[in-house]
């Protein structure tokens, strides 16, 4: 059964949520649903939900309409960026509401209920009500009624942006074996965190305002975006974009940082480009004999988690770099940064993709 | 500093108590004194300062002849208040969901308009309403009935309710209402199994504004009734301290409040919204 989303926009008073957008999906498939806030991600899966209805296009679930289909009967669950359960019932109730409401018996409902609430670990809890449990254990809950009646789709819309930075990466964990054996559902995953993405892996759809940038495995999108848009929403922080030309058979970046062209680049035309390069390529030492090394002034130190995120100041262009572990620096400071060439993106003037390089570092996948 | 301030918090609570409760004593005291008991001047503690007796409460329960009944109109004014209220809140209720979850319209007329129209009913002085309402009961041949009264309450008491329930239904995410549909809850279901089991507290305050509303009006049951039917704010009322004795008197002011007073206990737990809060985040 595959889910075909055919031509859809909507638009709500004059404003459009989502336009054009045009994708299949595969039974068994996890996609993760990329985009900036009020990029349209919660805008499509209320559609695919049947929440909301699209202005025009069509949604097809295996080979049928499901315009004319309302939502509770429709196969779908989702797990909203809230915490939504049941409060008047306890976390049983909560996890065997839908099964109860389809009808199945009551030695079945109790297996399900049992094997799903031990799955997301909140097998003790089953008598407590949803308002005495954390906010982690209460979106458990959510999952778990989510999961147990076995949708054909999954709508997971942000579900771990209300929970904090520990709890997010315990459940990135377990989603690996929660997922795992999925092949029935689709599951669409919708987060603003492009590390996220790389963690669940699966395919991706990028968004950004309304529009479908790019669809597809999610690491290959990591590795070449096919447009300057996608490259800026799945970066975080954003990828570094300095204009710069190919000019006499070398590159040239901002006011004069000449570089020979690495070998990604031998196929460029001569002429103006973006050159891209993600704030995890530059490094504060040096890590290869190829690599270009720039004095800069600190404008900046950011520390995010375990990361620290520098942004320097160097012959009129801002750059970030993304530094392991927490460090300081004052502003002002004269420090060197420096990176490889090889990984270097190349823009055209439209913004698609030009040039991408073959090696890409934290994508998190063997390189080939 | 902190003793005193307890002292000083205790103290006030006391003063508030004496102050509301005071009446009440008073009355009570008051219904079970004989007219020597009164003549003698203030008197609080029965059997030490005066006899207490039950010829006061006597005379409300004397059907016929000497003494006054009020054993009729008490019932008229709780099946009046009673049907009123619950027909209120159950139509009340309805409308709120209706209004906070679904976009209606109707040429300019949209939710906020209809709302405003509900809350209206009570802004406007109630004796703009008299005439109509009584010209309305005359055409229909409802004045004087029990009838008569409990549709004109609900007019009265339905406003009420629409307004306490709307910002209830305002406090629970429609995401609650979503999740129910999507697991398999038709609209009607999803209201009665999902929504209407989360507004406890609201249904009860909504419930003892009614019934609070209800019970204590004077006006409408004074202008829309003759002799058929009384309710008991107009018995009450039409007690005269020349013929009726203080005693009895009191005596019915008590029987009156009574039934509020009870009700009050009864839900008091309810009436801290804390109930719900937590429960959805």
């Amino acid at each position: 059964m595959s889910l075909i989303i055919d031509n859809v926009s909507k638009s709500v008073d004059g404003e459009i949520h989502l336009q054009d957008i045009h994708l299949t999906m595969q039974k068994g498939s996890f996609n993760t649903l990329l985009g900036p806030t009020l990029s349209g991600k919660t805008s499509l899966l209320r559609l695919l939900a049947g929440l909301d209805k699209p202005t025009s296009g069509r949604i097809m679930m295996g080979g049928q309409d499901l315009s004319s289909i309302p939502v509770w009967k429709r196969n779908v669950s989702m797990v909203y960026q809230q915490f939504i359960n049941y409060p008047h019932l306890d976390i049983y109730e909560n996890i065997a509401f839908p099964l109860r409401r389809a009808g199945l018996a009551k030695a079945e409902i109790d297996r399900k209920v049992r094997a799903t609430a031990e799955t997301l670990r909140i097998d003790e809890l089953l008598r407590r009500s949803p308002g005495e449990l954390s906010g982690g254990q209460q979106q458990r809950t959510a999952l778990a009624r989510s999961l147990v009646k076995g949708a054909d789709l999954l709508l997971l819309d942000e579900p771990l942006i209300n929970l904090d930075y520990k709890l997010r990466e315990e459940f990135h964990d377990e989603f690996t074996n929660i997922f795992a054996d999925n092949r029935d559902t689709i599951i669409i995953y919708s987060s603003t965190d492009p590390l996220e993405s790389l963690l669940l892996g699966g395919d991706i759809l990028v968004l950004d305002e309304g529009r479908q940038l790019q669809h597809g495995p999610t690491h290959d999108v990591y590795r070449n975006p096919r447009m300057e848009a996608v490259a800026r929403v799945f970066n975080d922080p954003q990828m570094n974009m300095i204009n710069g030309r190919v000019e006499n058979g070398r590159i040239v970046l901002g006011q004069g940082l000449t570089l020979p062209r690495s070998t990604h680049m031998t196929d460029l035309r001569e002429g103006k480009y973006r050159f891209g390069l993600r704030a995890n390529a530059l490094g504060l030492s040096r890590a290869s004999a190829d690599d270009v090394e720039l004095e800069a002034r600190v404008e900046l130190g950011e520390i995010n988690g375990s990361e620290t995120f520098v942004h320097i100041h160097h012959n009129e262009v801002s750059w970030v770099v993304q530094e392991d572990g927490v460090h300081t620096h004052s502003l002002g400071q004269v420090i060197r940064v420096y990176f490889n060439p090889e990984y270097l993106f190349a823009f055209d003037e439209k913004g698609m993709l030009a040039a991408a390089p073959k090696y890409v570092p934290g994508s998190g996948t063997a390189e080939e | 500093m902190l003793g005193l301030y307890r002292f000083l918090k205790y103290s006030a609570i006391l003063l508030w108590s004496a102050f509301v409760a005071g009446p009440f004593l008073w009355a009570l005291t008051t219904s079970f004194k004989t007219s020597e008991g009164i003549v003698s001047g203030a008197t609080y503690i029965p059997w030490l300062q005066y006899k207490p007796s039950l010829d006061g409460w006597g005379v409300l329960f004397r059907r016929g002849g000497q003494g006054i009944d009020i054993v009729d109109p008490y019932l008229a004014s709780l099946t009046v208040t009673l049907s009123a209220s619950a027909i209120s809140l159950v139509l009340g209720t309805l409308a709120a969901y209706g209004l906070s979850r679904f976009s209606y319209k109707a040429g300019p007329i949209k939710n906020a308009d209809i709302t405003f129209f509900f809350i209206s009913q009570r802004i406007m002085p109630p004796i703009v309403l008299s005439i109509p309402f009584f010209l309305m009961l005359q055409a229909f041949g409802l004045l004087d009935t029990k009838l008569g009264l409990i549709i004109v309450y609900v007019a009265l008491l339905m406003p009420i309710a629409v307004w306490v329930m709307i910002d209830f239904f305002h406090n629970i995410p429609v995401e609650l209402d979503e999740t129910a549909m999507l697991d398999g809850c038709r609209p009607v279901e999803t209201f009665f199994r999902v929504i209407l089991p989360n507004c406890k507290p609201g249904l009860v305050v909504a419930g003892l504004f009614c019934l609070i509303f209800g019970w204590n009006d004077f006006f409408f049951a004074f202008m829309l009734t003759f002799t058929k039917t009384q309710l008991l704010p107009v018995a009450v009322v039409a007690l005269n301290s020349s013929v009726t004795p203080w005693w009895s008197l009191s005596a019915s002011a008590l029987v009156s409040v009574a039934p509020l007073v009870i009700l009050a206990f009864v839900v008091e737990k309810y009436l801290s919204r804390g109930n719900l809060a937590g429960a959805i985040k």
